[in-house]
């Protein structure tokens, strides 16, 4: 059994493409292990028959020879992506019982390809957060532990159930969305790998919105080769989104093969952050060193507007969530308040119990900073910045052609530690954003752990629409890192 | 053209004021299909039965850009003869209201498709004036609530929520309310004749707010001349003008209450306020303080949205022809201005008298069509979209009154009788013996007829040369209004031996 789910996808795959596995027995093994695993609390909404039937489909399928190319392959997905007749929250009390009628793009394409899916995970109410702690589902707990304590830790956030979820083999594979890191953090900091496509290359529709410009879904995935093969699915050019973006998808898994003699790693010297662990630094410099000992050239390159990175971010992100979210008025579906005296009476307490404190601070803020009067100093500003920033990368991708940093500036932290501090909070995201408001491909790869036995993971940066290189890069640190690790199953009993 | 006119001024108490008026016209764009989604725009279905879920805001629901709706922009800023822009943006104006499922409502702000324009309107009193076009944008429309429904809840439909609209906004051209009507009508038919609009106004297709201001007589060409907004007055925006006639009501009454309040030592406040059109007042809906901050910001969902010079050049090819170039032919072929102005302005209109006036004098069809058909229309309560007799069947009667077949009496009778029984107009002369006697034997013998039973007034004749159209009217008489009137009064005047006039 354990045998079964520990497995990657790409295993996975090639053991029912040889009949030597059902889908049945794969799914149900995960039903089990994700029941099993309730006190991670990775999954807001469990969708075991159903998987369970669609697995059935899928073996149906494999028996006539009509396999797609995930056929038969349990997933867990974020949710934040809505889900044909399956409950969606975005974790947050004001969808309530929210059953869409449509699929999002990203997740047909998954079903369209055979996938099935095993539940929809737990997430930040409406993916603002970097803990999980924020869910009106309440907090999920990493897998992992500290090797000298039983306190539970974050997995990370917002895609902290994914993360959690593919850490603790409850699925092969998960779908997270990033807007500011929520791939690629959580992914660090429960030592698996989280790739964050470049803006445009999967489509948003049907992913509930956080901030329109930055929101980007992306696999969360045991291994490189697993997120190649999930990123060939998932992205397409969808004539529903007008911002995704029609550029031919490779087969990416294999443009893996070939290695990275001659490849430029830029290394960006504003990324040592006061702050950050010395173990990170120090397991950034042996990154470098690996990929330079697979043939690659290391050039160090400057960012110089990183420093504006996360104040740009936390304008822009709130201020297209403060307008995102408005639907969320208690009129047409979700939660509404009852007994409602006037119409303004039902908005004010419809958002005002629907909504936790870090939704309801992050839409003050992005009011506040498009109002009259506010909008050329914040809003503005912003905007400027963020085409800087995005200048910054062209330039250096002038002179390298992926960026290694590291993912995060330090390993998963203990349930509770920072919630009191927004601030430090969005420290987590120093690293994560600028990729963001570059529109840029990012991935973090697992690469070690800290002395306490916490996974950290090194940051990859690819060119715009330039996936294929990026992943090719990230195989590099993958093998070099030759990352083993799981964490104990404490939580089975 | 700018000059002060007298007829434009108010009188206040302590002087002479000008009104100032500007517009901000809502214009349903014609297209089958939703601004950003792909329900259908059709007027009348049950309620929420053409929504889709980008209509009702639903999560993960994105907008994609409907190309028709631009096509229709752009055609409608080429038919204003305004700046195209090649690179638009849109933008979201954030505001809640139950009608407003996303909370934002999709428009255009910074960056509209269409620039600065202009519109020639034509007055009564012949004179022309040219309004300014600000800008033209495309936004979305908002669905509809219901409150007459239910004793304690509200309804909302959103039928209508996504329907794309056309916002023109004029400068502050206009300076009388029958300027402000024929603006509106002026407009209202070039969308008509682009088929950008449908130019309903009792189903909401085309709805107006008025901007009102008063100054001092004189600070209106002071304006034009340096364009300073300064020498205006402050100006009230007047929302929920849908009709012409209410145009006019809202705007007289919103200047006397202007005028009044200034000189009665207040200040206008800006501010938006309500027609309502049954006590034929304007009142504060909110002041500029009030003002909603709709925090806008370009609608991230939505790239820029860039057209091709190429595209607008192709659409610009297949303009029709427009009222202004349509009266120019017409005035051209030899209408007065105010006539070609009057045809021109329904497209129906301009259609029929084209065919009306095929082969026959230009003016003589303009007649005919002004005091005989759109007469009759008035009467029966019909529109020229409705007419019984259709343009070829006049132009055959106005081909026989020129051709002398018929005289214009016997056209007129001819006309009522084809308008309510129906029928060919030539077979009808010739089955019911209508045409015109030209024959002198005929004339002659009615003539001798109506000498013998009258001796008496021959004598007078004499005296009176003048009483000679008592015998024309005699003869008409005897001949069932047949006889050629020119040949009866020939040959009058030869029998009765009387002294050619002048």
């Amino acid at each position: 059994m354990s045998d079964l789910i520990s497995m990657t996808l790409a295993e996975a795959r090639d053991a029912i493409r040889a009949k030597k596995l059902s889908s049945r027995e794969l799914t149900g093994a995960f039903v089990t292990a994700i029941e099993a695993a309730r006190p991670l609390n990775a999954f807001i909404t469990e969708a075991g028959e159903q998987a369970l039937a669609a697995a059935d489909a899928a073996d149906k399928r494999i028996a006539a020879g009509t396999m797609g190319d995930l056929e038969g392959l349990p997933l867990a997905i974020k949710d934040l992506f809505c889900t044909k007749g399956v409950r969606t929250t975005a974790a947050s009390k004001i969808l309530g019982n929210f059953i869409p009628p449509y699929e999002s793009t990203v997740t047909q394409n998954l079903w369209d390809a055979g996938a099935v899916m095993l539940g929809k995970t737990n997430l930040d109410e409406f993916a603002m957060g970097s803990s999980n702690e924020t869910s009106h589902f309440g907090p999920v707990f990493n897998p992992w532990r500290a090797s000298n304590s039983n306190a539970n830790l974050v997995p990370g956030g917002s895609s902290g159930g994914s993360s959690a979820a593919v850490a603790a083999d409850l699925c092969l594979a998960a779908t997270g969305t990033d807007t500011g890191g929520s791939i690629r953090q959580p992914a660090a900091i429960t030592g698996r790998v989280g790739l964050k496509p470049t803006y445009g290359r999967c489509s948003r529709f049907g992913i509930v919105a956080f901030a329109s410009s930055l929101d980007q879904a992306g696999p969360m995935t045991k291994t490189v080769r697993d997120a190649a093969i999930m990123l060939k699915t998932m992205a397409s050019v969808d004539p529903k989104d007008s911002t995704s973006m029609d550029v031919p998808v490779p087969d990416y898994e294999k443009l893996l093969e070939g290695g990275i003699k001659g490849l430029r790693i830029g290394i960006p010297k504003e990324y040592r952050v006061e702050g950050a662990a010395a173990e990170v630094d120090a397991l950034w410099t042996k990154g470098a060193d690996w990929l330079k000992a697979q043939g690659a050239e290391i050039v160090e390159v400057s960012l110089p507007h990183t420093k504006y990175a996360l104040p740009t971010y936390y304008i822009v992100a709130p201020a297209e969530a403060s307008s995102n979210l408005a639907r969320y008025d208690g009129v047409k579906f979700g939660y509404r308040a009852p007994k409602a005296r006037d119409i303004t009476d039902l908005y004010e307490r419809s958002r005002g119990e629907g909504f936790g404190a870090e939704v309801q601070r992050r839409i003050l803020i992005g009011t506040y900073v498009l109002s009259a009067g506010y909008y050329d100093a914040y809003y503005s500003k912003a905007q400027k910045l963020r085409t800087l920033i995005k200048r910054d990368f062209e330039q250096a991708f002038e002179k390298c052609d992926v960026l290694l940093t590291p993912s995060t500036p330090g390993p998963a932290f203990a349930v509770g530690a920072k919630t009191s501090d927004p601030l430090e909070m969005y420290l987590q995201d120093v690293f994560t954003v600028t990729v963001n408001l570059a529109g840029l491909p990012g991935i973090s790869v697992p690469a070690g752990l800290t002395s306490n036995g916490l996974p950290l993971g090194l940051q990859l940066i690819g060119k715009a629409f330039d996936e294929a290189t990026l992943l090719r890069a990230a195989l590099a640190v993958e093998t070099a890192a030759d990352f083993k690790h799981s964490p104990a199953k404490w939580w089975s009993v | 053209m700018n000059a002060p006119v007298k007829n434009k001024l108010l009188k206040g108490e302590t002087g002479d004021w000008e009104i100032v008026i500007g517009m901000e016209v809502h214009a349903q764009v014609l297209s089958n299909s939703k601004l950003f989604s792909g329900a259908s725009t059709e007027f009348g279905a049950e309620p929420n039965s053409q929504v889709s879920f980008i209509d009702a805001g639903f999560p993960g629901m994105l907008p994609v850009i409907n190309a028709k709706c631009i096509e229709q922009a752009v055609r409608t800023g080429l038919g204003l003869k305004a700046q195209i822009n090649l690179r638009s943006l849109f933008d979201r104006k954030n505001y809640f209201y139950p009608d407003l499922p996303q909370g934002y409502q999709i428009s255009q702000y910074k960056d509209p498709i269409v620039g600065e324009g202009e519109v020639l309107i034509d007055l009564k009193d012949g004179e022309t004036i040219q309004v300014g076009i600000e800008r033209l944008h495309l936004e979305q429309d908002a669905g509809k609530s219901l409150h007459d429904q239910h004793p304690d809840s509200s309804f909302v439909d959103l039928n209508r929520s996504g329907i794309a609209l056309m916002e023109i906004v004029t400068k502050p051209h206009m300076r009388t309310s029958e300027e402000a009507a024929a603006f509106l009508k002026k407009l209202r038919a070039i969308v008509r004749y682009l088929g950008t609009c449908d130019g309903n106004m009792d189903e909401g297709s085309m709805r107006a707010d008025v901007n009102v201001s008063v100054c001092r007589a004189g600070g209106y060409e002071k304006f034009r001349a340096d364009g300073s907004f300064k020498h205006l007055g402050t100006r009230c925006e007047i929302k929920n003008v849908n009709s012409m006639r209410f145009i006019a009501q809202a705007v007289e009454y919103e200047a006397r209450r202007q005028i009044e309040v200034i000189e009665g030592g207040g200040a206008i406040r800006q501010e938006t306020r309500l027609y309502d059109s049954k006590l034929g007042e304007t009142r504060s809906m909110r002041s500029k303080e009030e003002a909603h901050d709709y925090r806008y910001f370009p609608d991230p969902d939505l790239l820029p949205l860039e057209l091709d010079a190429g595209w607008v050049e192709a659409i610009k090819a297949t303009l029709p022809e427009l009222p202004d170039e349509k009266k120019a032919r017409f005035m051209a072929a030899g209408l007065s201005a105010y006539d070609a102005s009057v045809l021109v302005a329904e497209r129906e209109l301009a259609d029929f008298y084209e065919e009306l006036a095929k082969g026959v004098d230009a003016k003589a069809a303009a007649n005919w069509l002004n005091n005989e058909i759109l007469g009759r229309l008035n009467r029966d309560g019909l529109s020229i979209a409705e007419v019984p007799v259709t343009a070829g069947a006049n132009n055959a009667i106005i081909q026989m009154v020129a051709d002398k077949t018929i005289s214009g009496k016997i056209a007129k009778d001819l006309l009522d009788i084809v308008w309510s029984e129906g029928g060919d107009p030539r077979a009808v002369v010739e089955a019911r013996g209508m045409k015109q006697v030209t024959d002198t034997g005929a004339i002659d013998a009615a003539i001798e007829a109506v000498i013998a039973a009258n001796p008496d007034k021959v004598e007078e004749v004499k005296a009176k040369p003048k009483l000679a159209a008592w015998f024309v009217g005699q003869v008409m008489k005897q001949t069932g209004g047949k006889a050629n009137p020119a040949a009866v009064n020939a040959a009058l005047k030869t029998r009765l031996n009387l002294p050619d006039e002048g």
